[in-house]
């Protein structure tokens, strides 16, 4: 138990601080106008349901980074909740296959209005990879209506972040 | 030991059984042997494999056209002592009927009716023949996989949802269903689970997958080599080297075009990069579904730091698009090459401290040991792979036993226990992560300079190639055929979650249904590398 607690002590807050370096638009710059969004939209936070659709797994991945110590983002006033009728918004990985169809129309409909619809991720966006098929209805946009688009194979948590931001504004 | 020098006791099997092998090819899919049957002879042959102590590795259809009478392939991999066997049969295209594996081969049951549902073969005798991969995208009777089906196909306007595929049922005093899924609760693949529990005891456990059938194997048809390595990078997003390299592997072994050192050193690299990323990654989940958020913490802040080793590797957190045919697609920065080898150094000193930390914690041993049972009696029938059957007593990695370059220049540690219960999941990888770094540790010293990439040599036509590479969750089989002009004939992928996911419906019974997540993420299955 005490080497736990001086791992813990040692260890620290690995929690990105704020700007150093030459990138300006470093993680806790970004998720504080982030935070601002937020306060000023949703009344100080956004619950996120997330679906994926689709997708290979690799946006998953880098989504569940967010809540990693570094990037932390739940203390941008974001956080993952298990359910639709719980969220302000459903961020949806992947090209749409023909077999999520139905689910994702469900959980849409389960989502309480108003709410924001967030593609994540090239195949989200415009079908990537896998466009348009016998299985894949390629861009989410292509079943349900998308307010924010990111981009990336998969979007880093940096750029997730910053996508958010970009469209947080410019959904306004 | 010399390779296939079992082949003729088999083919004296198959003699003694008055089956008829046909034409056999040691250089058509080398190192895989390949030889055609009769379809008459199928189910039989199924029979003297199982007899003979094969293992089930893979199943998957094609269509071989012909203007006169239009026939499908079907073809199966078997493993014995490290060698791949391809048996392969035609079928009319018009009566596509052979006997199931099934019931010889545990393992051949979901792939045989994914190739049902997509070209139409009908496998008698098959103990459960319902649609697998079909949902409400296309109807009973098309067959997206044949050629005369376009990729596009003629889908419904709205999908309906999947309603009425017939579950198991229990019946019985106390007995309650819990329906999960395909939206599951956290940030995870979709796919249903069925239940039968009576109070927290879970009786039996029934997957659904096909959720994120995303027709892989059809939009491969006709993709250049390089934009079909770019498709099996995202097979599996957690495993896009590895399917990327089964894909490269194939395409390059199909065109004979022999890969420069370098990029087999710096592939094997990668490869292990991603098994450390995955491992990592599970190791705190495992922890974390049974409330020990200590873990999740300091695995998944490792996890990190290895993601941006990556990024200053190749420019690629999760290290896609880095394997190409023919080799590698950049060269890696040389700083980060050179400061590797204390990032190896940093990795295990952390966890070397975080392992006796929680050795140290008994109520964390207490939730995992005992959990999510698999026997190696099951493992074995059932066709296990990787770290789930490594943890039940199965040795087998093709590092080791059917090692290709560059693993063929040295000895590859298989960890191996028995009790195959979570807590045995979690220490295969442990130890797992222990070889990866004396592995690529060996790797950075002995790194070839030279080229990274040759041009695919000019295919013939119809000329194919068997991938074969241990990716983080097990073995992975990828085939490719090539049209003359180089474009892609056929592909096809068999992701090891194919074998483990079935483990999974085994591992669950008489746990208790809160053990669900625990067991389900020691193993781990890939919900888009199985549904294709």
């Amino acid at each position: 138990m005490l080497r736990l607690l001086n791992r813990i002590r040692r260890t620290g807050i690995v929690t990105e601080p704020l700007a150093t370096g030459a990138d300006a638009e470093t993680l806790e710059t970004l998720g504080i106008e982030v935070r601002r969004q937020i306060d000023r939209r949703l009344g100080g936070s956004l619950a996120i349901r997330e679906v994926d659709a689709g997708s290979c797994n690799g946006c998953e991945l880098e989504i569940h980074a967010l809540n990693n110590a570094y990037y932390d983002i739940e203390r941008f006033g974001i956080h993952f909740v298990a359910s639709p009728r719980h969220a302000d918004a459903l961020l949806v990985t992947g090209p749409l296959s023909r077999h999520m169809e139905a689910a994702l129309l469900r959980t849409y409909a389960a989502t309480p209005d108003p709410k924001l619809v967030i593609a994540c991720g090239d195949c989200a966006c415009n079908g990537g990879e896998f466009g348009v098929s016998y299985a894949s209805r390629g861009a989410v946009e292509n079943l349900i209506p998308v307010d924010i688009r990111i981009p990336g194979c998969p979007p880093s948590p940096l750029n997730l972040l910053k996508g958010l931001l970009a469209g947080l504004k410019g959904s306004g | 030991m010399s390779r296939f020098d079992w082949l003729s006791e088999w083919l004296a099997r198959c003699e003694d059984e008055h089956i008829l092998i046909r034409r056999g090819s040691a250089r058509t899919l080398a190192p895989a042997h390949l030889v055609e049957c009769d379809p008459e002879d199928w189910g039989r042959i199924a029979a003297v494999a199982r007899d003979f102590g094969c293992r089930w590795v893979a199943l998957w259809g094609s269509d071989e056209g012909g203007e006169e009478t239009p026939a499908l392939g079907v073809q199966v991999a078997f493993e014995y002592g490290g060698d791949h066997l391809v048996v392969r049969t035609r079928v009319p295209r018009a009566t596509p009927v052979l006997s199931s594996h099934s019931p010889w081969f545990a393992a051949a049951d979901r792939p045989e009716r994914h190739c049902q549902d997509l070209f139409g073969v009908v496998f008698l005798d098959h103990p459960d023949a319902r649609r697998w991969t079909r949902h409400g995208a296309w109807g009973d009777g098309d067959y997206p996989l044949r050629k005369d089906f376009a990729a596009a196909g003629q889908p419904p306007a709205e999908t309906p949802p999947d309603q009425d595929y017939p579950f198991l049922a229990a019946r019985g005093e106390g007995v309650y269903e819990i329906p999960v899924g395909p939206v599951h609760a956290g940030i995870i693949e979709p796919g249903h689970f069925r239940f039968q529990a009576v109070g927290e005891t879970i009786l039996n456990l029934e997957e659904r997958l096909g959720y994120v059938h995303k027709g892989i194997e059809k939009i491969a048809e006709g993709r250049t080599p390089e934009a079909l390595a770019r498709l099996a990078g995202r097979i599996s997003g957690d495993t896009t080297v590895a399917h990327a390299w089964a894909a490269c592997m194939a395409l390059e072994r199909a065109t004979r075009t022999p890969v420069p050192g370098r990029a087999l050193f710096l592939r094997a690299l990668a490869a292990e990069r991603e098994r450390i990323a995955n491992h990592l990654g599970d190791i705190g989940a495992i922890c974390n579904d049974v409330g020990f958020a200590f873990a999740q913490y300091q695995f998944s802040r490792l996890r990190e730091d290895w993601l941006r080793g990556n990024q200053r590797l190749c420019g690629h957190r999760l290290l896609m698009d880095w394997v190409v045919p023919g080799g590698i697609a950049r060269d890696p920065d040389p700083s980060a090459l050179a400061a590797m080898a204390a990032e190896l150094d940093r990795l295990e000193a952390e966890l070397a401290e975080l392992y006796a930390i929680l050795d140290d914690n008994p109520s964390l041993e207490d939730r995992l040991s005992g959990t999510g049972r698999l026997t190696e009696a099951t493992a074995r029938q059932l066709g296990t792979l990787g770290y789930v059957a490594r943890a039940s007593g199965l040795a087998f990695d093709l590092r080791a036993q059917a090692p290709y370059p560059p693993y063929d220049t040295l000895e590859v540690e298989v960890p191996v226990l028995e009790q195959g219960d979570v807590l045995a999941r979690v220490r295969v990888r442990r130890e797992e992560i222990r070889v990866s770094l004396a592995l690529m540790r060996r790797f950075l010293a002995e790194l070839p300079a030279g080229e990274i990439r040759q041009p695919l040599a000019p295919p013939v036509a119809g000329v194919e190639g068997l991938g074969l590479v241990e990716g983080w969750r097990g073995e992975i089989l990828a085939h490719v055929r090539l049209h003359a002009d180089g474009t892609i004939d056929r592909f096809f992928a068999r992701d090891p979650s194919w074998l483990n996911w079935p483990a999974l419906e085994r591992i669950v019974r008489n746990n208790i249904v809160p053990d669900f997540p625990v067991c389900n993420k020691s193993v781990n299955g890939s919900y888009s590398g199985q549904d294709l």
